[in-house]
């Protein structure tokens, strides 16, 4: 069987500059992955490619066997790093628009985490603070059944208190069988939920490991290793 | 973090730490049920995935065991648990010692002055 993301030979090139080159990525079923990089170095392309929303210049992507396309969509529930909500309708308003998209949308689970947060759900969206909108936004994407969940820069916008908040509702939510991929650079907020690390430079892949490897091995910290290999790397 | 997680060490061996500790000093007690992988996973605001491990491990070391339908529970072997008590125990003396005697101190002043601290 292929695992539930693979990627061979990705490449992708902005008029002439590549933004990913060669990229090879075998990821399976239930795992927490971190996509670290500097900015540029490719972390927004490769999301893109996979969710459909970006053409590669060579190479597949297969999710769970399929091309990207209608099937790979129906199983991947996609966060992006800026808001694309109507701003005019309420929360309320909002879960049904989802309920509509996606089949795998549990409405429920988006109520109670949304009563969790203490976030009322006839407030409409454009009268909510931007910590709250991510929120929202991040609890919209957590309440569908999907197999594969990718955030990108999922905690960025928010206080440090509502980043353990989001983060205990990403482990809370988990589905065992279903793999994340969270893209950031906030590395030592989320280290102690991930299983792997892909560290991207200039397009291609620096490391692939585990963060207790990388304990293990280096003595040091995921976040202590990222500064040290991205200042090496830029001499 | 809610467990004050060290950052430049493995997090299973943590977990495992951690948990060994609530056993020992009997914030579970022999027999009890503790809580599924997902709520301790939440508890500690780490990866489900490695507190899973280092549940599997600490069943290894037979210092859990988990019934098919029921959940996961703390042995009941006493004896086993004491032991374990010793062995923790034993580790932090030791790591005590080894910080005393950089400091110059000779086994009598450190016998004294522990002595002369307990009684406080």
């Amino acid at each position: 069987m292929s695992n539930l993301l693979s990627i061979q030979g990705l490449t992708k090139v902005y008029s002439s500059t590549p933004a990913l080159y060669n990229v090879d990525l075998e990821i399976g079923s239930g795992h927490i992955i971190g996509l670290l990089g500097p900015n540029g170095s490719g972390k927004t392309t490769i999301i893109k490619i996979i969710c459909g929303l970006l053409q590669p210049t060579a190479g597949k992507v297969l999710v769970d066997g399929h091309e990207v396309g209608v099937e790979s969509k129906k199983i991947i529930s996609y966060l992006p790093d800026h808001t694309y909500l109507n701003d005019n309708m309420t929360i309320h308003e909002t879960i049904l628009y989802f309920m509509d998209f996606y089949e795998d949308f549990d409405a429920d689970r988006a109520y109670a985490m949304l009563e969790k947060l203490n976030i009322n759900p006839d407030a409409k969206m454009k009268t909510l603070s931007k910590g709250t909108k991510e929120k929202v936004q991040l609890i919209l994407v957590m309440s569908r059944r999907a197999r594969l969940y990718i955030l990108d820069e999922p905690i960025a916008g928010v206080d440090p208190a509502a980043r353990d908040y989001i983060l205990n509702t990403i482990i809370s939510n988990y589905d065992p069988e279903a793999t994340i991929i969270i893209s950031t650079h906030l590395i030592s907020d989320v280290e102690n939920v991930l299983d792997d690390v892909i560290f991207l430079q200039n397009g291609q892949i620096a490391l692939h490991s585990s963060v207790d490897d990388i304990r293990q091995n280096e003595g040091k910290s995921v976040d202590a290793l990222f500064r040290e290999v991205y200042r090496c790397l830029e001499n | 973090m809610s467990w004050n997680l060290d950052n430049d060490r493995p997090i299973f061996v943590q977990i495992v730490e951690h948990l060994q500790c609530d056993i020992v000093s009997g914030v579970y007690a022999p027999g009890q049920k503790i809580p599924s992988v997902r709520e301790l996973a939440t508890e500690a605001s780490v990866n489900p995935n490695t507190m899973q491990r280092a549940l599997s491990e600490l069943e290894r070391d037979g210092l859990m065991h988990s019934e098919r339908t029921s959940g996961r529970f703390i042995t009941e072997d006493i004896t086993m648990i004491d032991k374990l008590k010793e062995e923790l125990a034993t580790k932090r003396i030791e790591d005590f010692l080894k910080q005393m005697e950089r400091l110059g101190l000779s086994p009598r002043e450190i016998k004294d002055l522990i002595a002369k601290k307990v009684k406080e």
